[in-house]
């Protein structure tokens, strides 16, 4: 929506259909509650934004992207403020800034604990008054049309009629969201299964860094749903069954008496979902009858006020969903699957290597999150290259003429071919719930916060037996007016393409950096070999090829990952060489 | 994992429009455990039983308001209502309330969001201001003011809930108004008068006859009784004022 928005603000003139699943206010966006990083405070610099940032995606990022990144998240923030989103403020009226794990100073900006709620209805909101933005709301996009190197359109199904319709486009831009759903346990709405991942995919577009996907420290057990890193922002500890602040044994410690930037439970996130699978290991974990191994969320001590106050909905969700009362009762929290860092390869502005491509958000890999993203650092992902995907797409739309009507309809009609034969074709025998079942089970098995050889190889197998599985699904409802079943299946053979570039990515990647650990022998980071970019290459009806791009770096190289005490002296150490 | 052993029965309206003449509820033996929701239990159905049935879904945080159904009579997310509440009795579930049914569980929303696009919500500044000058101030008062009316996710179960708009299909009715609300009560706004007239219109806050159920099943607090009865208040002042100076105006 802020690329359709740029479009529109960039050319009136030019028309934009904004095609979204569902209703774009329910778009996942929508349950992201922490908030969104820019620089605010004088303290501060776009230097400390820029270092938290690469250091936290561990040297995986391209550095120059990130420095207009950071130079442009503040200016992005403040347009948003402008177009009414109610940040939360300060007593003098301006906007309040919050700390956030692995960011060295408070620089995210809220709205309570509803922050991407409020950033999704605002833009949702401001998009109606544009003219020129049609949307296409619970229309789902199965194809994109491609033809002379160019992209040139889309193809989509009406939800509530299933009826086929060719969007003929100069410019694309996908902006689908993450893929984690392919995941067990995970954080996320069913909407996000990586569609357009595996569209950009399937038309030779590489995804690049699939292998990197973030599990959140602190969410609720079985269901995932997540309890916001702001929790442990405002002050809240991580304890262990004996009661221990256990993140003082992973080199994060010592204790401090406040909530400090970096140490402790505001370390990142990749850190503290390794923290708990070792005290696991250790036998410290709780186990609770029902949940499983958990570790607990003490919010205890901040007090019922200050917890109404500041984290409203983490409030109601542990009283709905848990029946229990935070400001008397600790939380059993456990890791699931948050965020796919990695996406469609596309460069610091927003273009694939399909002419006429663009994708922004989740979705793509503009280089910013390198191995581990920085909570908070999404968000704002969203409105600075949604502003950015906008404003290259009018462009180029300008610049480009009209396709060929006639050869486009006749691709859109072979994709409407192929997806109807999903439903339509009789004998088959697979039930989609159940291949959807072995997917995430196996997902979770071989690419887990730790990896080993043999069971990402038993994965990656599975994905490929799940593959010729597909082929021979059968969709029980065969009707067309909001067909979800058949939807679905749509969606899982996504899925499938997604799960195995993640699969055989992290099968290459012999070394351990950011999210992506291995126990077999490649514990540590490996800067020689694997301080690259991987991209995932489909291979029609085989295995994705996996290949490997630089790195950008420009101001900061590589270093020791370090946090807690250890980090604050590696900081003074760089400030110390730069004089 | 929580133990299955307990089955409860969950009733569902299906109405498959290509097929049925009109809806009927069906009934199905549904094993659940504790932690289950309604709407878990419906996709238990869907996963198991019956893949045609359909409803929306998506965050299952109740942030997202997709979920929205009639849950034995009441507008509910189902995502947050669980089936533990209803054991060891039938639960039934049936689309929401006033609104034309789609399929199964799914409604027709389209008026809905006609209703959200026609109030102009977005800020229609007061005072330009450029991203150069930094944000607007908002003191506590100012933001108090409308915070409340920011957090509607559109579930329209205030619709459902509300029996005059179960009569007039037309009335802007409780969700939108709200929104109204929140952008006329917004400091950064200047455009309050304009929206004024939709307010005072015949699809308008008097076709409100008070009943107030609609903050009641609100899930997110956002009493949008209290913004619609406001309107009133405000709107019978704008008629009295635009009576009295004849070239129209509020203030
Ligand atoms: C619980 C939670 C909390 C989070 N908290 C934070 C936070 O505090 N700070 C932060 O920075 N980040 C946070 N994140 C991450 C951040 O919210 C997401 O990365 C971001 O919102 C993704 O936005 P998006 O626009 O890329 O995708 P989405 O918001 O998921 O939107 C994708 C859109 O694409 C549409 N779509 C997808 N496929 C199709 C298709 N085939 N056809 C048509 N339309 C389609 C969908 O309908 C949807 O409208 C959080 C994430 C979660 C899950
Ligand atoms: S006002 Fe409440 S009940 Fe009505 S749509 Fe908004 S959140 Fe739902
Ligand atoms: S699934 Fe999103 S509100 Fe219930």
């Amino acid at each position: 929506m802020r690329a359709a928005i740029a479009v529109a603000e960039a050319d009136p003139s030019l028309k934009v259909a904004l095609i979204s699943k569902v209703y774009p206010m329910r778009s996942h966006t929508v349950a992201a509650e922490g908030g969104a990083a820019g620089v605010k405070k004088p303290t501060d610099s776009l230097e400390y934004h820029f270092h938290d940032t690469v250091g936290g995606g561990d040297w995986l990022c391209e550095q120059d992207v990130v420095e207009y990144f950071v130079s442009q998240a503040p200016v992005e923030l403040t347009q948003l403020e402008h177009w009414g989103c109610p940040w939360s403020r300060t007593a003098d009226g301006h906007v309040n800034v919050r700390a956030f794990g692995g960011m060295k100073i408070e620089r995210t900006w809220f709205a309570a604990d509803k922050s991407g709620f409020h950033i999704l209805h605002t833009l949702f909101q401001t998009s109606m008054k544009y003219p020129s933005i049609k949307r296409f709301d619970e229309h789902f996009c199965v194809d994109l049309l491609a033809e002379d190197g160019r992209c040139q359109g889309a193809v989509v199904i009406e939800m509530g009629t299933g009826e086929f319709t060719m969007i003929e486009a100069r410019s694309v831009i996908i902006a689908t969201g993450g893929a984690g759903r392919v995941f067990r346990e995970s954080t996320l709405g069913g909407i996000v299964t990586g569609d357009g991942m595996a569209m950009a995919y399937r038309h030779g577009v590489a995804l690049r860094d699939m292998e990197f996907v973030q599990y959140h420290p602190t969410c609720m057990p079985v269901t995932g749903l997540l309890f916001t890193e702001a929790c442990r922002g405002e002050g809240g500890y991580l304890v262990n069954k004996d009661g221990y602040r256990y993140l003082q044994d992973y080199g994060l410690g010592p204790l401090q008496d406040k909530p400090k930037n970096k140490y402790m439970e505001l370390g990142p996130r990749d850190r503290l979902s390794q923290a708990f699978f070792f005290e696991q290991q250790k036998g410290r974990t709780i186990q609770h009858p029902t949940l499983g191994a958990v570790v607990h969320l003490d919010l205890r001590h901040l007090g019922e006020a200050y917890l109404h106050e500041r984290l409203p909905l983490i409030y109601e969700m542990a009283e709905t969903f848990m029946g229990l009362d935070p400001a008397k009762d600790p939380i059993p929290v456990r890791p699931a699957v948050h965020y796919t860092m990695g996406g469609i390869r596309v460069d610091g502005r927003c273009a694939a290597s399909l002419k006429g491509l663009y994708a922004a958000g989740e979705c793509a890999s503009v280089g910013i999150h390198g191995a581990n993203r920085l909570g908070s650092n999404s968000l704002t992902e969203l409105l600075v290259f949604g502003k950015v995907a906008g404003v290259e797409a009018a462009r180029n739309a300008k610049s480009s003429s009209a396709g060929n009507s006639a050869s486009l309809l006749k691709q859109a009609q072979a994709v409407e071919q192929r997806v109807m034969s999903l439903k339509t074709k009789p004998g088959g025998s697979e039930k989609i719930s159940v291949l959807r079942k072995e997917m995430v089970q196996s997902m979770e098995e071989g690419c887990g916060i730790f990896r080993v050889e043999k069971t990402m190889r038993a994965t990656c197998e599975k994905l490929s037996e799940l593959r010729e599985r597909f082929k021979n699904i059968n969709i029980e409802d065969k009707t067309s007016v909001w067909n979800t079943d058949w939807l679905t299946a749509i969606e899982l053979d996504y899925q499938l393409d997604v799960a195995q570039t993640m699969a055989h990515s992290a099968i290459n990647r012999k070394e351990s950096r950011g999210a992506h650990q291995r126990l077999d022998g490649f514990e540590q980071r490996d800067d020689v070999n694997f301080l690259k970019h991987s991209e995932a290459y489909y291979v029609a009806g085989g295995i994705p090829r996996i290949a490997y791009g630089d790195v950008k770096i420009t101001k900061s190289q590589p270093a020791a990952r370090v946090y807690g005490a250890a980090g604050e002296k590696a900081d003074q150490e760089r400030k110390g060489s730069h004089v | 994992m929580s133990d299955t052993k307990k089955i409860i029965e969950i009733e569902v309206l299906r109405y498959q429009p290509e097929s049925d003449t009109e809806p009927h509820l069906e009934v199905y033996k549904v094993p659940f455990s504790d932690d289950m929701s309604v709407l878990q239990g419906v996709q238990y159905i869907k996963d198991n039983f019956d893949g045609s049935l359909t409803f929306r879904w998506s965050c299952r945080m109740a942030i997202c308001g997709s979920c929205g159904m009639m849950i034995n009579g009441i507008p509910k997310l189902s995502c947050e209502t669980f089936l533990r509440d209803y054991y060891p009795n039938r639960v039934r579930v049936e689309a929401m309330a006033h609104f034309p049914i789609e399929k199964d569980l799914v409604v027709d929303l389209s008026g809905f969001i006609g209703k959200l696009e026609s109030i102009q919500p977005y800020i229609i500044p007061r005072e330009a201001r450029s991203l150069e000058q930094g944000e607007y101030i908002q003191s506590p008062e100012q933001f108090n003011a409308y915070i409340q009316f920011t957090s509607c996710i559109n579930c329209t179960l205030c619709y459902a809930a509300c029996p005059q708009f179960g009569l007039n299909p037309d009335f802007i009715g409780p969700a939108a108004i709200a929104l109204l609300h929140r952008y006329n009560m917004d400091s950064r706004d200047g455009a309050a008068e304009q929206r004024m007239e939709l307010v005072a219109s015949e699809e308008g806050v008097f076709n409100c006859s008070a009943v107030g159920y609609c903050s009641e099943v609100c899930p997110k607090h956002v009493d949008p009784a209290n913004a619609v009865n406001i309107n009133k208040t405000n709107a019978a002042k704008d008629y009295f004022l635009r009576f009295l100076s004849p070239k129209g105006g509020s203030k």
